[in-house]
């Protein structure tokens, strides 16, 4: 036997199936394993810039605020850090589980960016302008964007199950009409002449408390982060146990078949771009009135289509989809300080995340090859159980 | 009129051939959210060229012209061989794949610009300038009404481009390659029992599509920006996309889609400078041409049908 699957060291084979191979864990070892491949192969990189790796996942955690930095100016610590990571933590994962039930059901949610825009527009000219309470006007901002994000994916499902138009184009075309309109209207009603920006809303409809005082330190309270961990458990709900869920998981898996079962694909198509879209304007409103507290005019932000590749990091499972939402988060919110602090450029941040998705992206890959070495293992077993047996 | 018919072409036949690369990727079955970032690779891999033949004194040579545009497709195709990698080889999933790619492309580009100005010119600015691609005029037939002005002020990139296009249709629609590419998409598993081998053909409908996008997105640097800055990715590979899923996976139709949106697009802007509005009422006038191909999708979108395998990874035991 000279063949080169065989001239593998046996005692390696054997240790990647034991801790790969368990179909049961399988699910969270082969995304860990791919993280840890993708953080070897960043390392590598880093060293080629001249740059100690471990410097720099450091910092990253220091920027993020998962690790304690060296000094702080006074009121920040570490908490402070913390705070504004999950800041756009929040927005990150209501994007990612709007890409998710779309996807689901078999449909391509492209359009979360324009839909977190519009929604958040229309909260900003309706409430965020308004001089209502912060208890009337908080609830009241997301509300509004679940209505107007649920509107804008409403559209898209509804010109997909009436006209048949590609849900992809629609919500490209949509993006663009949303993206000149705003700006328009931001323009031309809005905008503060110094930043180039929509003016800034009220603090009562700001969905997180600015500086807010605690343990001697000041920060930016994410309100709406308490909601996306629900959000997350009722998202895995809908989907697992309900029939609704189980409908919009039939007609993505298999249009004609659930049509032949008698579900009404139609509208499931658009209740699942109509929950996408909803998703998509509390993503919205948490992004522009909650970590930020204004509209940039024209600029669709890139964390909507981040989203996209987030979400299937995760699996497209809402409890995968808070952990990936969190590592991409940390090392985006990271990466301020870490190019301050290592003296890399803050591209590289990029690049990292991009080197994490793309081997993370390989997991299926990774099962196929696991799962070749499985049946070897057993093949080699039991052809020496039947030498045994012959001597 | 004639302005409208030159800026809309000018626009419209550099989206068109990011498209085709789009068609090409998507026919043989497999997804390419990658042209934007491709489209950008190319454009900087052709500055690079271009800031190269500067240096050495070739600039007014008019092969150094060619050259870049040479440069812009082999960049792009080099770089979209790690979509092909990622989608083929190693059975990612391909939206991610392309989220991916877009990601890298755009970091890397960025990075690579500061720090080769920081090298060469001394200084770290983020964009190459380039010169503004000449243009030319045919003489008689430029003459005639209307469709002289197609012939008008022409970018000189422009027949490179359309040539291309041809070339690309008859790969696609009239060789063997391209009656195996088409199947590809639709029904692998006939390719892999014909004797090709599904792979290889995707793996080389990635890379072309690569390289086309890459030519596009030169085109894109050499008119409208005529430099090249991160400013490139702004989402004209989306448009694109939009176009050749608008065009349902033809060339010809797509054709269609893309003067779609650049008519509209220069004609938008004709209304807006011929009314005196402000800029900002332009964004308004900018929405139309999204609008209207949202209204035209309603009416022509009956029999739009993707590829029957787009998206599936190709598994030769599976049936």
């Amino acid at each position: 036997m000279n063949n080169k699957k065989s001239s593998r060291p046996n005692g390696l084979k054997k240790a990647v199936v034991r801790l790969l191979g368990n179909p049961k864990t399988q699910g969270l070892a082969i995304p860990l394993f791919s993280i840890l491949v993708s953080l070897a192969a960043v390392s590598l990189m880093v060293m080629l810039f001249g740059k100690n790796p471990i410097d720099v996942f450091k910092s990253i955690m220091q920027g993020s605020g998962v690790l304690p930095k060296a000094a702080y100016a006074s009121k920040k610590g570490m908490l402070t850090d913390f705070m504004a990571m999950l800041g756009i933590l929040t927005p990150m994962i209501f994007a990612a589980l709007a890409v998710a039930v779309a996807f689901k059901t078999g449909l391509f949610n492209i359009g979360v960016s324009g839909q977190m825009m519009i929604s958040a527009f229309a909260a900003s000219i309706t409430v965020g302008y308004s001089s209502l309470p912060s208890v009337i006007a908080k609830p009241l901002v997301i509300l509004i964007g679940i209505a107007v994000g649920a509107l804008a994916g409403g559209i898209i499902g509804y010109l997909k199950y009436r006209f048949n138009v590609n849900e992809v184009v629609s919500s490209i075309m949509l993006n663009y009409i949303f993206a000149n309109l705003t700006s328009f209207f931001i323009n031309s009603y809005f905008i503060n002449p110094v930043s180039r920006q929509s003016r800034y809303i009220s603090q009562a409809s700001r969905l997180s408390i600015a500086n807010f005082e605690a343990f001697g330190l000041k920060m930016d309270l994410p309100l709406a982060f308490i909601l996306t961990i629900p959000t997350a458990f009722f998202v895995k709900y809908l989907f697992d146990r309900t029939r609704l869920g189980y409908e919009l998981k039939a007609v993505g898996l298999n249009r004609n078949a659930s049509k032949y079962a008698g579900m009404n694909v139609g509208k499931n198509i658009v209740l699942a771009m109509t929950v996408s879209g909803a998703l998509a304007g509390i993503a919205g409103v948490t992004y522009y009135m909650g970590y930020f507290s204004s509209i940039q005019p024209k600029v669709l932000s890139d964390l909507g289509f981040d989203a996209i590749a987030v979400s299937l990091l995760g699996n497209s499972n809402p409890i995968g989809i808070i952990f990936s939402s969190l590592l991409i988060t940390i090392i985006s919110r990271g990466s301020n300080y870490m190019s301050s602090s290592v003296g890399l450029q803050q591209e590289i941040a990029q690049v990292i995340t991009g080197l994490i998705l793309l081997f993370t992206a390989c997991g299926v890959y990774i099962r196929y090859r696991v799962n070749i070495l499985k049946e070897e293992l057993e093949d080699e077993k039991r052809e020496l159980k039947k030498e045994g047996g012959q001597e | 009129m004639d302005t409208v018919i030159i800026d809309g072409l000018s626009f419209a036949i550099p989206l068109f051939i990011i498209a085709i690369g789009g068609i090409y990727s998507e026919k043989s079955g497999v997804i390419n959210l990658a042209l934007e970032g491709l489209l950008g690779v190319g454009a900087f891999t052709g500055s690079v060229a271009f800031l190269f033949f500067n240096r050495l004194g070739f600039e007014s040579m008019p092969l150094s012209f060619l050259i870049t545009f040479g440069f812009a497709f082999l960049g792009a195709g080099i770089f979209a061989m790690l979509h092909g990698l990622l989608c083929i080889r190693f059975k990612a999933n391909q939206v991610i794949s392309g989220v991916v790619i877009n990601i890298l492309a755009m970091a890397l580009t960025t990075f690579l610009t500061s720090q080769i100005n920081a090298l060469v010119l001394g200084k770290p600015s983020n964009k190459f300038i380039l010169n503004v691609s000449s243009k030319f005029t045919v003489p008689v037939i430029s003459k005639i009404p209307l469709i002289g002005a197609i012939f008008t002020d022409v970018y000189v990139f422009m027949p490179i481009i359309i040539f291309i296009s041809l070339f690309a249709w008859y790969l696609l629609y009239k060789t063997t390659f391209g009656l195996r590419l088409r199947a590809c998409g639709d029904n692998p598993h006939a390719v892999d029992a014909a004797g090709a081998d599904v792979g290889k053909i995707r793996f080389s409908s990635v890379v072309i599509s690569g390289a086309l996008a890459g030519i596009g997105g030169m085109a894109f640097a050499y008119s409208i920006t005529a430099s090249y800055s991160p400013s490139i990715y702004s989402g004209y590979g989306y448009l694109a996309i939009a176009a050749l899923i608008f065009g349902n996976w033809k060339i010809l139709p797509t054709l269609g889609a893309c003067m779609l949106f650049g008519f509209t697009r220069s004609g938008g802007y004709k209304i807006a400078q011929l009314l005196g509005f402000s800029s900002a009422f332009s964004d308004v006038i900018m929405t139309l041409p999204y609008l209207f191909t949202l209204i035209l999708l309603m009416f022509f979108s009956s029999n739009n049908k993707a590829p029957l395998a787009l998206g599936e990874i190709y598994d030769k035991g599976k049936r």
